[in-house]
């Protein structure tokens, strides 16, 4: 990808985070004609974070997907077909509901632990290079597994109120959290996308097959496992604060492939912005969105990103039977 | 046979547990080398032995480096390995998956000319899967040759080319052999273009080294019946006994 291009980009994303901290306008213009301090109060304290972990979840969702896809040498990976939000959640509801730690630190951690869980079993059903079918298949499989799970850790709950506790972040939100879980969303996201960004080389070279990755000295083997942990560090901090999000981590690498030549470990980078975008566009549609209520976020990025999906799977066929 | 020269690859107690035994070999500058041997019989695996892919044992040096200890930045002046297989995941444009094949230099100078001696200038901007199987196999031997690297191992070269491009394939790696002090080591299954291009012959049966000379000496000896099945008539290659 170009210099310009990226540049672009960022501006764009520095713009969409000044518009995301004023929308909606008009209760903020008429708050600092009266009272500004409360209007600071407003953005600082709810709007600021809302817009923090949209960039930094959208971005991390962007880079993984990059990531994984390049991993599994296909375009149809990414962390919600893969079932490694879903194991995320899963997670995280057995860790607060099940087990009582509800502690941020401790939703990260069982987050982190079910997303590393479901790629790692990903990985032993589909296998390094997975045909698109097996890849799906096992995907769905995982995504369905930690689902019923999840319902089942919720149902046994001690906590009569847990399904409509849980309901709200289980659907994807950025809405009520504090700075404080900005950061402990922030910290492992931003940590894990870095070091994903080193990995784009040897990522690109796999483009090669695995067979030739090694003769040019890179340790496939560690390389997967590093993917595989970064993936779920990051993903799984993001879930721990704002739930499953879907799509943003498919959508956003098919993007910076075609604005940067095709390398699937190079996209990592550009992927980050677009995800970032992405999602901060979709938070503030829910904003915006004049069906008198904020909507869901998990709803908003599956009206957007499953149809691009169902195109994807199409253009694939279409390719394949030329 | 003679004392290691500095630009020799060695290699000592080369072998992959199961697949290839303890293999010593000497490998020198200025000549072509074929590998042969039956489906099974172990090319790949000393191809892999020497580009340090599976875990082998044993010991491989040029000029007193194991290329397999180095860094990626480093390892491609030394080795490069082409797979028989020609899968890429990736529709890359051409030119960028040639470049791939010098991560550390990132020279375009280099890529443009290996391209050009293959023939691929015309096709260097197009997406992979809108190549022909002959110009894939073509960039991607490309992409084996471009970081100019001391050894090449290359597996089955000239699959999928026709015969005009495989007689030009063959002869450029000759080039690269005796002309430029590459060391070449390339597995063939077509007996007539080993007997045809090959200074030297290595012939692989059960994972071991059977045999290693001319290729005139030993494609008329007996080994070929005993390895391969097959004896040379003045009709070519035919089952033996």
């Amino acid at each position: 990808m170009s210099l310009r291009l990226l540049s672009l980009l960022l501006a764009l994303l520095v713009a969409g985070a000044l518009v995301s901290l004023a929308l909606p306008w008009p209760p903020i213009r008429d708050l600092l004609g009266r009272d500004q301090g409360l209007a600071a109060t407003i953005i600082v304290e709810i709007r600021l974070p809302r817009t923090l972990l949209a960039l930094i979840y959208g971005g991390m969702l962007g880079a993984s997907g990059a990531a994984i896809q390049a991993l599994f040498a296909n375009p149809l990976a990414s962390p919600d077909l893969t079932g490694t939000t879903s194991g995320a959640a899963l997670g995280a509801v057995v860790t607060a509901y099940l087990l009582g730690f509800s502690a941020p630190l401790a939703l990260s951690a069982g987050a982190v632990g079910g997303a590393f869980a479901a790629l790692l079993l990903l990985l032993a059903l589909a296998g390094p290079r997975a045909e698109t079918a097996t890849l799906l298949l096992a995907g769905l499989a995982i995504s369905a597994l930690a689902g019923a799970l999840t319902t089942l850790a919720l149902a046994l709950s001690p906590s009569p109120f847990a399904f409509y506790d849980a309901y709200e972040w289980l659907m994807g939100s950025l809405v009520d959290r504090s700075l404080a879980q900005a950061t402990f969303a922030a910290v492992p996201a931003i940590v894990s996308a870095a070091l994903l960004l080193r990995l784009a080389g040897p990522l690109d070279s796999l483009t090669l097959g695995e067979e030739v990755a090694q003769s040019l000295g890179h340790d496939v083997r560690r390389l997967r496992l590093e993917t595989i942990c970064l993936t779920a560090v990051g993903v799984g901090a993001c879930v721990a604060v704002c739930g499953a999000v879907g799509f943003i981590g498919l959508v956003a690498p098919v993007f910076a492939r075609r604005l940067g030549g095709g390398h699937p470990g190079r996209a990592i980078g550009p992927a980050c912005v677009i995800g970032a975008l992405l999602l901060l566009g979709a938070d503030m549609v829910s904003r915006i969105a004049p069906v008198g209520r904020v909507l869901p976020l998990g709803v908003i990025t599956a009206l957007l990103g499953a149809p691009f999906f169902l195109w994807l799977v199409a253009h694939m066929r279409w390719r394949l039977s030329r | 046979m003679s004392a290691p020269e500095p630009h020799d690859v060695v290699a000592s107690d080369l072998a992959l547990p199961g697949r290839l035994d303890p293999t010593a070999l000497t490998l020198r500058p200025g000549e072509l080398i074929c590998l042969i041997g039956p489906n099974g019989s172990g090319k790949t695996s000393l191809l892999h032995a020497l580009a340090g892919i599976g875990q082998p044992r044993g010991e491989v040096r040029i000029g007193g480096v194991d290329p397999r200890s180095l860094p990626p930045a480093l390892r491609s002046a030394y080795l490069s390995y082409l797979p028989a297989t020609r899968d890429i995941a990736w529709p890359l444009i051409a030119r960028d998956l040639v470049a791939l094949g010098d991560p550390g230099a990132g020279d375009m100078h280099k890529v443009e000319r290996v391209l050009a001696q293959l023939g691929l200038e015309k096709v260097a901007d197009r997406r992979l899967d809108r190549l022909s199987t002959g110009e894939r196999s073509r960039i991607l031997l490309a992409r084996a040759l471009v970081a100019g690297s001391r050894l090449l191992l290359l597996d089955e070269p000239t699959a999928n080319l026709d015969p005009l491009w495989q007689y030009r394939a063959i002869t450029h790696v000759q080039h690269l052999a005796r002309r430029e002090g590459r060391v070449v080591l390339v597995a063939l299954h077509d007996l007539d273009m080993a007997a045809r291009c090959a200074d030297r012959l290595l012939i692989m049966n059960q994972g071991r080294l059977a045999a290693d000379g001319p290729p005139n000496e030993l494609l008329d000896s007996p080994i070929m019946a005993s390895v391969f099945g097959v004896e040379r008539s003045a009709d070519g290659w035919r089952p033996s006994g």
